[in-house]
């Protein structure tokens, strides 16, 4: 019906997913599509629960989806995935970073953090897991997580006709862009060789 | 050019090529943005007031002097600029005058959920509602000549997923727009009975002249398509209600949207067989629908709280659910926001809450940062109820506290920012009425909660300038108040001394809790008093005994190890504000050089 396609970054205020958000956001429009995102400001953001959604197509009405709405839901941190998890499509593709931090009930040992979270979301979704955290600290700077996943995000969804590049280097500081295209590459390489592996298997 | 804008940054842009020359604010999500955007075009003034009537006020002076003028504010600040608002409907503009609310359905960051749409028709202003960042743009454009063309105020009601979503713009130059002179009739700003009297009258032939531009208004557009369902609808709902029944459906997507097209509403809902109306919250389209006695499906299908979103307009309308994954979401430990780690607010709520423990306290808090001390393992907020509360709630209980002879006592809470806004009054009062009460304010040097922006104590106004920092020691003597003290609240012991000084004197008092916000940029002078010294820390793991104490401060670059059976400091998180330090029994929390040794 639509060929609109929504995508939903979810993770922790202060992981970064407002810069992926907006790189993700100007290469689209870049490419000539209609784009339409959301983003949470205020009290969500200190360190709480935080979500954004770009959406692009033709022509894009709503700036966000409701519960079982997203095609790809891009969750920066493990816990987060299973809270958001309900807004994915049921056919859509979960990108998930293997990254734990856990909240203040946990860390005041009032909650426990989930058990065997990978597990049970590839039970029930198409689920890519990113070790976004190791191969951030791989490249030297644990901070450009959030660029890996972006990574990860293009290669899941086949966008490489645009230049991401020079999208990033527009949108990052020069003192920073050398890891950041380390990050972008690292992550588009780590869903590549699940892929092969996959089809190997297959 | 054609750029992705939020919908704040649209409204500064539409408003700067509206030819604005005066715009004031103060900082509320989701409306800061607005001001900070129109702050980057020289060719504006563009002010943080204190508070959101003092902006209305000034922007109606501006208007009233002969330029354009624009006041924003969250939906809850119009509450405290309903007093000029409603007068203003009556005397009127000279320079067009536009009312940005920024409402919150889903209460993102608000403490209550009101649909400023009603103001309309109470104010008796004239209304535009935008569903874009386009639409945004144009509307406030359009809102200058209208609010000139019928002497009246404009109010531009937006929303949360309006002001803080993106999408394209395309902008034009800025039009040339001199001032217009200053009315000769000096009665028409003067609104003594008499002429108030003949105002009322007057106001009511404008909003006539308004109806009858509500049917023409391009804003007021149809999108045919089926005949069998027809939507009536405005703002954000327009864009749910079309990714909903695409062309299944068609639409009266109402902008302007008070005083409402009457004779557009019924030949619409004439053509139609079956008639929704989608709207977010209070049903302020359907009264209006079903005062005309026209039938239709609104508020009985869709929630009137909350936001919606297109699977909730969906749900509701067309009945049956979209095939979801099975998930439990409230299964899933809670992640609430938290003090950030070198939050200065730290230090100061973990000495209340254990003064809390032991004597029988309420603590009055107010709007900002600060009320996450409410939260575990702080535990040291009572109230939190709007902006400059705090101490004169605080006074109110104290007093009934005292005339039953309950030993309980009242501490009041307020930042820097919040005080200038509405706690100054409030702090008066306790002077003036004899308050046994405690008022902290955490003077953090910023307005944090919103942003970082800058406040009439921070020394710099919102266009870069230096201007003259208010002192808040000063003002507080100045009003009266006998006991005051000023504190590092990252100083446990000061701080718990200062508690108890307070909580012993007679009368009232008031400590000043003067550390600036982690977040804030500080001046080299800011920096060389505040952060000379401080330096990461790290566990010492040979001392740590596990016990866990550090814990209760709830710092998020805290965490506990399970297997080692030791506390942890993300070195990447903390600023070595010391609090965990000084918690410690053990002496285990060292700087990261001396962990490494």
């Amino acid at each position: 019906m639509s060929d609109v396609v929504s995508i939903m970054l979810v993770g922790v205020g202060g992981q970064g997913t407002v810069l992926v958000t907006a790189i993700l956001s100007e290469g689209l429009v870049g490419a000539g599509y209609d784009v339409k995102m959301s983003e949470v400001h205020g009290m969500s953001q200190r360190g709480g629960s935080v979500s954004t959604q770009v959406r692009y197509g033709r022509k894009v009405h709503s700036p966000i989806v409701g519960v079982g709405g997203a095609d790809i839901l891009v969750a920066f941190e493990k816990m987060e995935a299973l809270r958001w998890l309900e807004y994915l499509k049921p056919k859509g593709s979960l990108i998930v970073n293997d990254f734990e931090i856990p909240s203040v009930p946990v860390l005041l040992g009032r909650q426990a953090y989930p058990r065997g979270i990978l597990e049970g979301l590839a039970a029930q979704a198409a689920t890519t897991v990113v070790g976004a955290r190791d191969i951030a600290a791989g490249i030297g700077d644990t901070r450009v997580m959030n660029v890996v996943l972006f990574g990860a995000l293009i290669e899941t969804i086949g966008l490489y006709d645009i230049d991401w590049d020079s999208v990033i280097g527009r949108l990052v500081k020069p003192a920073f862009l050398q890891q950041n295209l380390a990050a972008y590459r690292a992550g588009r390489r780590a869903v590549a060789r699940q892929v092969r592996v996959e089809e190997a298997n297959a | 050019m054609v750029s992705l804008m939020s919908g704040n940054e649209a409204v500064a842009r539409g408003a700067y090529e509206a030819g604005v020359t005066y715009a004031a604010a103060y900082p509320g999500t989701p409306s800061t943005e607005i001001l900070e955007e129109l702050a980057r075009y020289s060719a504006v003034i563009a002010e943080w007031a204190p508070n959101e009537k003092v902006a209305v006020e000034c922007a109606l002076g501006a208007s009233i002097a002969g330029g354009r003028a624009l006041a924003a504010m969250k939906m809850v600040g119009v509450n405290v600029a309903a007093d000029p608002l409603f007068s203003s409907a009556y005397a009127g503009v000279n320079g067009g005058l536009v009312i940005v609310s920024a409402d919150d359905p889903g209460l993102h960051s608000s403490q209550n959920e009101q649909d400023n749409r009603l103001y309309a028709p109470f104010v008796k202003l004239a209304m535009l509602e935008p569903a874009d960042s386009q639409e945004a743009k144009d509307m406030v454009k359009a809102a200058f000549d209208i609010s000139e063309s019928n002497d009246i105020p404009v109010l531009f009601r937006m929303t949360t997923r309006v002001c803080h979503s993106r999408s394209l713009v395309a902008t034009s130059p800025r039009i040339a727009v001199p001032p217009r002179a200053y009315p000769a009739n000096l009665l028409k700003f003067n609104l003594v009975p008499a002429m108030a009297r003949r105002h009322r009258a007057r106001l009511e032939v404008r909003l006539k002249q308004l109806e009858a531009y509500a049917e023409t208004c391009p804003f007021n557009r149809v999108e045919w398509n089926s005949a069998e369902i027809g939507i009536i609808t405005s703002g954000i709902a327009y864009q749910y209600a079309r990714e909903a029944f695409g062309e299944e459906a068609s639409y009266l997507k109402l902008g302007f949207t008070h005083p409402l097209p009457k004779a557009k509403i019924r030949e619409f809902a004439a053509r139609v067989a079956r008639l929704y109306i989608v709207e977010e919250l209070e049903p302020y389209l359907e009264n209006f629908v079903r005062g005309l006695g026209i039938p239709c499906i609104g508020k009985d299908k869709i929630p009137n709280m909350y936001e919606l979103n297109p699977s909730i307009v969906a749900g509701a309308l067309l009945g049956g659910h979209a095939r979801e994954i099975e998930s439990r979401p409230a299964a899933v430990p809670p992640r609430p926001p938290v003090l950030c780690a070198g939050c200065p607010h730290r230090g100061f709520f973990y000495e209340l809450g254990k003064y809390a423990k032991r004597h029988n306290l309420i603590i009055s808090g107010d709007i900002g940062c600060y009320a996450l001390g409410m939260n575990d393992p702080l535990n040291a907020l009572d109230l939190c109820i709007c902006m400059g509360a705090a101490p004169s709630m605080a006074h109110g209980a104290q007093k009934v506290l005292e005339a039953g002879n309950s030993g309980t006592r009242t501490v009041a809470v307020i930042g820097d920012s919040t005080f200038f806004h509405t706690g100054v009054p409030a702090l008066i009062n306790a002077v003036y009425n004899k308050s046994n009460t405690i008022t902290c304010i955490l003077d953090n040097r910023t307005t944090a909660m919103t942003g970082q922006q800058d406040n009439p104590g921070s020394g710099t106004t919102l266009q870069s300038e230096a201007t003259a920092a208010i002192d808040i020691e000063a003002l507080v003597r100045a009003l009266g108040v006998q006991n005051v003290r000023v504190v590092n609240p990252l100083d446990l012991d000061k701080m718990h001394q200062a508690l108890a000084w307070g909580l012993a004197a007679v009368g009232p008092s008031v400590i000043v809790c003067k550390w600036p916000c982690n977040l804030k940029r500080m001046s080299s002078d800011e920096s060389n008093e505040y952060m000379h010294g401080h330096a990461r820390l790290a566990v010492a793991a040979e001392r740590c005994t596990g016990c866990r104490m550090c814990l209760n401060v709830g710092c998020p670059a805290l965490s506990f190890d399970d297997d080692a059976g030791k506390a942890r400091i993300d070195s990447g998180a903390c600023n070595g504000c010391g609090v965990c330090g000084q918690v410690c029994s053990w002496n285990a929390v060292v700087s990261e050089e001396a962990a490494h040794v």
